[in-house]
């Protein structure tokens, strides 16, 4: 299964939802894919992108906040699974890419290439729903249960260890991040 | 305990004042009463975090959110989410107030807090971070309001540093 490909199968649902990526590959497909203003890439800082999520899902309780997260970042914080499940916000779908692999910085394999297990991971730190999922038909299902069913929701796809040639996109960070912010605003008034 | 809770007040209600409607803390001693201020506020979200540095996290969802936030925090937690800072907050210009409290230094007690406080000031410095300390509590309010002012302004992170004097009663 390729995150390109899980991607692309929601992408339409995500016009609704708040995202937010982790850097590099995860955040240069999305926006291969056609940038909105509603999602948010944070091309560093790996770990926070689920804390990012968390901050908006709670501020934010009429929206739909969709975390793009994957392997090696998560791992690099696996307390914000525990932070997460203590608040639970229905509101917040967490979707952990699992190359087994820090693609982006040269392909070295991690801890989930040896046995780690994230959905478990999730599911005992509290998470109220965690799975994992090996095709795309399975991913748009997931995600679209998560949000039907207005629950916390770990979603670990299963993805292979590739992605685009480069990471580097025409849109700046300053850019994505007051366009993102003016959306949410846009939003409220609305 | 002889945490200090008219200070705590003062802090809280400072706060309140500026409209911050979410706190991220990870407890500590000298924190106590703050936390539990926030956790009883029904105007308030308290997020109480594993690593501090989720923290930046937090308080970058609020700010994106277009909703104020604060961060309670003990300077090694402060030296715990410097990463965050730097990549997170400093790169997309993030205001975060960090409420921190100043352990390590005159007067400290315990072996293990003291480190922290020889290096607090010189890396806030180095990140180029506005900090104020706070040692009284008569300037508390108007503190947290022009620091915040600040970081809302400039869109970066400042930094007060809460003192044994201001939190511990002895």
């Amino acid at each position: 299964m390729l995150r390109l490909d899980c991607m692309r199968a929601v992408y339409s649902e995500l016009e609704r939802c708040l995202v937010v990526t982790i850097m590099g590959a995860t955040a240069a497909e999305l926006h291969s894919l056609g940038h909105r203003p509603n999602f948010f890439y944070l091309q560093h800082a790996m770990g926070l992108a689920s804390s990012t999520g968390l901050g908006l899902a709670l501020c934010l309780p009429e929206q739909k906040v969709v975390v793009l997260d994957g392997d090696g970042s998560l791992l690099m914080n696996l307390g914000s699974l525990s932070t997460m499940a203590r608040y639970r916000p229905g509101n917040l779908a967490h979707i952990v890419f699992d190359n087994e692999s820090l693609l982006s910085v040269g392909g070295f394999p991690t801890a989930t290439s040896t046995g780690t297990d994230l959905e478990g991971i999730a599911r005992a730190s509290g998470i109220p729903k965690a799975l994992t999922v090996r095709t795309v038909e399975d991913f748009k299902t997931a995600v679209r249960d998560a949000f039907g069913q207005n629950q916390l929701t770990t979603i670990v796809a299963k993805v292979k260890a590739t992605g685009p040639a480069g990471y580097v996109t025409d849109l700046s960070l300053l850019e994505n991040r007051f366009q993102f912010r003016r959306h949410i605003q846009s939003l409220k008034r609305s | 305990m002889p945490v200090s809770l008219a200070a705590s007040k003062v802090i809280f209600e400072a706060l309140k004042e500026c409209d911050v409607r979410l706190i991220s803390a990870l407890p500590e001693t000298w924190l106590v009463h703050l936390i539990r201020m926030a956790d009883d506020d029904p105007q308030v979200t308290l997020v109480r975090l594993a690593k501090e540095e989720e923290g930046v996290g937090l308080s970058a969802g609020a700010h994106l959110a277009g909703v104020k936030s604060a961060m309670l925090m003990q300077n090694h937690g402060f030296l715990a989410s410097i990463n965050g800072i730097v990549s997170f907050a400093h790169l997309y210009k993030i205001p975060l107030l960090m409420l921190i409290s100043y352990r390590g230094t005159f007067g400290e007690r315990d072996p293990w807090q003291t480190q922290g406080g020889n290096v607090t000031e010189s890396i806030l410095r180095s990140m180029a971070i506005p900090y104020s300390i706070l040692d009284e509590p008569g300037v508390v309010a108007k503190r947290i309001r022009q620091a915040q002012t600040l970081a809302e302004s400039s869109l970066q992170p400042v930094a007060l540093l809460l003192t044994r004097d201001l939190m511990w009663e002895e």
